[in-house]
């Protein structure tokens, strides 16, 4: 639940980081530069996610949605000539309206079932990227989207200047979405989290408000993507398979997902050790071994952000039907 | 068209047959472990790279680095048990997560081992049966059939009438149950993932040749694993190695008739439709006592 103390020192801990952050470029080399973009635009995707796990639905089709975002926002530049600016909204959008379309099959379930039933619903997703040339370039993908244009002399080619784009970008959207948590919205979210019979005897539509979360986290995902889109451009099915979202999974769970900021330490944390420290010492190939030992052991060893998982997941196994851990926890929970 | 017919029969059965052991590996572990292992396509790669390395590599008799892998991936499976799913026994969201750790380690490791590119094995034999108007069913393929026919059969009486096979089973139903009657959880867990891993490794192993082994072959294995589990009903073996036919069918059928994308859009949407309206699988049993 939140409290005054606990918001003093999110505030710091945000403005310390803002004031890191717009600093950063100038002491890093091109290439880390690079790597910086792509941290700030996967910060985004990872507080984003987190807006979707206050429900306490655990999806695996965030990088999907994403990838929705992406794909849209290339298409609608690249075969309509909509201006970029404007394409970056209408790719969030189109990933937010393809997140309620998704919500009515997609919200018959829970917990267990919803994270296998994302998985499925956002391979259809990839599988339709592949499969139908045009418009989506099948499996290559599509390629040669306009980039940002410029404004004047500052032109965003430049890794650097589209650091600060992203950094402008992503600080409003990470604002609007701890504002959102904050605020009523994000407390019935909470409610349906930890006591969705008690929130649904009190009057709040849970299925709304799950679709409502699910909605405005696939919208900033897919302002992530288009963000992405638009740098890289290039974007093919491969880029958001599953792979992917484990990582995403890896940032928020090494990172805790109890609170805002936890996600946002782990992606910071594990890219700058994986992208700057495990790259110096040239352990390329061997780098996914090194992530998969730093999950186990945070699973293990560090079940700070975890802990409160175990309750929720219980339930999760609670509200499925043919499972055999249903009695246990049952009578755990009457005990 | 009879012919390409049947032939595509003869292909599913095939198919049906190496899924049905990944499938029922993954379901025992669930069952009886409650958790969700990740790296069980993984564990089917590591199968298939035994006998790329002792078969291809050291000249080994396929038969025997096929045993390797079995006994090799089934010791993985105990590794992964005592050292990931004990310790996160009440914790199958950690357990899961874990397992995921574990797959990047075991990929990793094939990747070093061997580099990314596909690994070519010489078929044992090049023997195959023909059947009429040129339906043909090579050897090595038959293999498979035979061993998932086997192994299954040994696996079900094996937990019908022996004293462990029902231990295995009351811990699937009741675990606190089963352990007030004096049931050892570990020996259990250590029995469910080692035949569990074990199964997932023949299949690599017998399969390696027919299908060139990558690091990363185990992604769509674990789909389609999950698939034929949810399709089956979590939890029961029957369902799913009726899943794994019924799965390995339509996908052959559409992939040999259509398109491979379009065969996996269609089991996708076949695992959709059950999750929407039967959560407990087509095969799965109304209540679970």
């Amino acid at each position: 639940m939140p409290n005054a103390r606990t918001s003093i020192w999110t505030w710091a801990f945000g403005l310390a980081l803002l004031a890191g952050l717009l600093v950063l470029p100038q002491v890093l080399s091109f290439s880390q530069r690079e790597i910086a973009v792509l941290l700030v635009i996967n910060v985004l995707l990872v507080v984003s996610y987190r807006l979707m796990t206050l429900t306490g639905e655990w999806s695996l089709g965030h990088v999907v949605l994403m990838g929705v975002g992406a794909y849209a926002s290339a298409l609608f530049s690249k075969r309509l000539g909509v201006p970029v600016p404007v394409s970056m909204l209408l790719g969030a959008v189109t990933a937010g309206v393809a997140a309620a379309a998704l919500s009515f099959p997609l919200f018959r379930m829970k917990g267990f079932y919803f994270l296998i039933g994302s998985f499925a619903a956002g391979e259809v997703i990839r599988l339709i990227w592949k499969y139908f040339t045009f418009p989506f370039g099948g499996p290559k993908g599509l390629k040669l989207i306009p980039g940002f244009p410029d404004i004047g002399p500052i032109s965003f080619f430049e890794p650097e200047i589209y650091y600060y784009l992203c950094l402008v970008v992503v600080a409003i959207s990470v604002f609007i979405l701890y504002r959102i948590e904050r605020s009523r919205i994000g407390l019935t979210f909470h409610a349906i989290h930890w006591q969705d019979k008690l929130a649904e005897s009190v009057g709040v539509d849970t299925f709304r408000y799950r679709m409502l979360a699910f909605v405005l986290a696939s919208f900033f995902a897919g302002l992530a993507g288009s963000l992405y889109a638009h740098y890289i451009g290039t974007v093919n099915p491969t880029r958001f398979d599953v792979e992917e979202m484990v990582y995403v999974l890896i940032w928020a769970i090494v990172g805790g997902t109890a609170t805002f900021y936890g996600p946002i330490v782990g992606v910071v944390v594990l890219t700058i050790i994986n992208d700057v420290i495990l790259r110096s010492l040239g352990l390329d190939e061997a780098r996914p071994m090194f992530y998969g030992a730093i999950l186990i052991a945070s699973v293990l060893f560090l079940p700070d952000g975890l802990e409160s998982l175990v309750p929720k997941f219980k339930r999760m196994f609670g509200s499925a039907k043919s499972t055999p851990d249903r009695e246990v926890a049952e009578a755990r929970e009457a005990s | 068209m009879t012919e390409l017919i049947l032939q595509t029969i003869v292909n599913a059965v095939y198919a049906a047959s190496y899924m049905s052991l990944i499938a029922v590996g993954l379901v025992l572990i669930f069952g009886v472990m409650g958790v969700i292992n990740f790296a069980h396509g993984e564990l089917y790669m590591a199968g298939a790279y035994t006998v790329v390395a002792l078969y291809s590599l050291f000249d080994w008799p396929f038969f025997v680095s096929v045993a390797a892998g079995l006994v090799f991936v089934g010791v993985l499976g105990l590794v992964m048990e005592y050292a990931l799913f004990r310790p996160l026994r009440d914790n199958p969201l950690g357990g899961l997560i874990a397992s995921i750790g574990f797959l990047l380690i075991l990929q990793t490791t094939a990747v070093l081992g061997f580099g990314v590119r596909m690994a070519f094995i010489k078929p044992p034999t090049q023997a195959k049966i023909e059947m009429f108007d040129g339906v043909v069913l090579t050897h090595q393929r038959l293999f498979v059939i035979v061993a998932a026919v086997v192994l299954l059969t040994v696996l079900y009486f094996f937990l019908r009438k022996t004293r462990f096979g029902w231990a295995m089973r009351a811990c699937a139903q009741d675990k606190e149950a089963a352990a007030l009657q004096g049931i050892s959880l570990n020996q259990v867990s250590r029995i469910a993932m080692f035949i569990g891993a074990a199964l997932a490794g023949v299949a690599g192993a017998l399969t390696a040749p027919l299908v060139s082994p990558t690091p990363y072959m185990g992604h769509s294995v674990i789909v389609t694993a999950f698939i034929i589990i949810i399709v089956g009903g979590i939890g029961q073996l029957e369902g799913a190695v009726a899943a794994a036919i019924l799965y390995a069918f339509v996908h052959t059928f559409v992939t040999t008739f259509y398109d491979g994308v379009v065969a996996d859009i269609v089991g996708l949407v076949l695992m959709l439709l059950v999750l929407v309206i039967k959560p407990t699988g087509l095969f799965g049993a109304k209540d679970r006592a």
